[in-house]
């Protein structure tokens, strides 16, 4: 694979290109008010629809059902982070809840 | 202690639990790489100069299945398109600064970087000294990242891979985001997200994902339009 030089660096510069643009020319302009507005819901969107797809779907398919193991302890971590606030606790529970559910045979 | 280190402090502190999420994915994006066929060096370098996990991990996919370079390039940048999202919605926070640290910070803005530090910035404000924040945060994952691939390229395929632990990841995004879901536009655009990026999962190089963030976006502005109209009445 003699290309994949070529393919990391060109790849490279184009994610540095693209997390530099706006950093780069709302420096030069000012932010229009709504696209300031529009970007405060950048976080909960993105992470949301980085998130539910992790959950819901196994093998591609929708998997509402008890033997989704992501899914339970998905929703265990969403109720622990809800009143934890603790990022660490989270991921630890989300993790322990998954392993117990897999080691359970579910 | 002066400002710059409370705020590099701060952004390492909250960095830290994240790292424990994307250390095992760090190391099986390094066991994949180096299991679809390219060479270790290969493998390491692509997690400075590419920098960017989902990415890589797409690539070193087409890297197994004998994709053309070119395609490999395109899916590189619509998987990378959403960090254009997180710029825009950095560069408020960061327009001040020379362009060596606006360089030095694009180049560590990865979404582990960008989630703690977009709400330390809406919490805490503008202030002198922040971006040491988001700098913390940003060069604890790359070390980090350049371990556990190390250690990945380095175990190679006797890493398990029905572990699960990619699983940490997405609890890290959890636990990140669950806790601002405060107000009604801010859920609203969470949830219609969500069910795009669902409906939407098929679309080829996860462009599903960039049309669920501009819908959640959509969403969540036309709600807050409604709600400070109610007000105004």
């Amino acid at each position: 694979m003699k290309d994949i030089w070529f393919v990391m660096f060109a790849g490279g510069l184009i994610t540095f290109g693209m997390r530099f643009s706006l950093i780069y020319l709302f420096g030069k302009f000012d932010i229009p008010e709504t696209m300031r507005r529009a970007l405060h819901y950048v976080p909960p969107a993105v992470f949301s629809a980085i998130i539910i797809p992790e959950l819901l779907l196994s093998n591609d398919a929708l998997d509402l059902s008890f033997a989704n193991t992501r899914l339970l302890a998905g929703i265990l971590a969403i109720v622990t982070a809800w009143y934890s606030r603790n990022t660490l606790f989270t991921i630890l529970v989300g993790m322990a809840a998954l392993f117990l559910l897999q080691w359970l045979g579910l | 202690m002066s400002e710059l280190r409370r705020n590099f402090i701060e952004g390492l502190r909250a960095e830290l639990p994240i790292l424990i999420g994307v250390f095992p994915f760090g190391m099986i994006y390094g066991a994949l790489a180096v299991n679809s066929g390219l060479s270790t060096t290969a493998a390491q370098m692509m997690s400075s100069i590419v920098f960017a996990g989902s990415a890589q991990f797409v690539t070193a996919q087409l890297v197994s299945e004998g994709a053309p370079a070119f395609v490999m390039i395109l899916t590189i940048a619509v998987v990378n398109l959403r960090h254009m999202l997180y710029s825009a919605s950095l560069a408020p926070y960061l327009k001040d600064l020379s362009l060596k640290w606006k360089v030095l910070l694009s180049y560590l803005l990865t979404d582990e970087a960008y989630a703690p530090s977009i709400l330390y910035y809406e919490k805490e404000g503008l202030a002198k000294y922040k971006y040491w924040f988001l700098f913390g945060a940003g060069i604890s994952l790359w070390l980090n990242w350049q371990v556990s691939t190390a250690i990945g390229v380095f175990l190679g395929a006797s890493i398990p891979d029905d572990l699960s632990l990619d699983f940490a990841l997405p609890l890290t995004f959890i636990a990140m985001i669950v806790p601002v879901m405060k107000k009604q536009p801010v859920i609203a655009a969470a949830v219609s997200a969500g069910l795009t990026a669902l409906l939407a999962y098929s679309l080829p190089y996860k462009l599903g994902l960039i049309l669920a963030a501009l819908v959640g976006i959509l969403v969540g502005m036309l709600l807050e339009q409604r709600e400070s109209a109610k007000e105004k009445q």
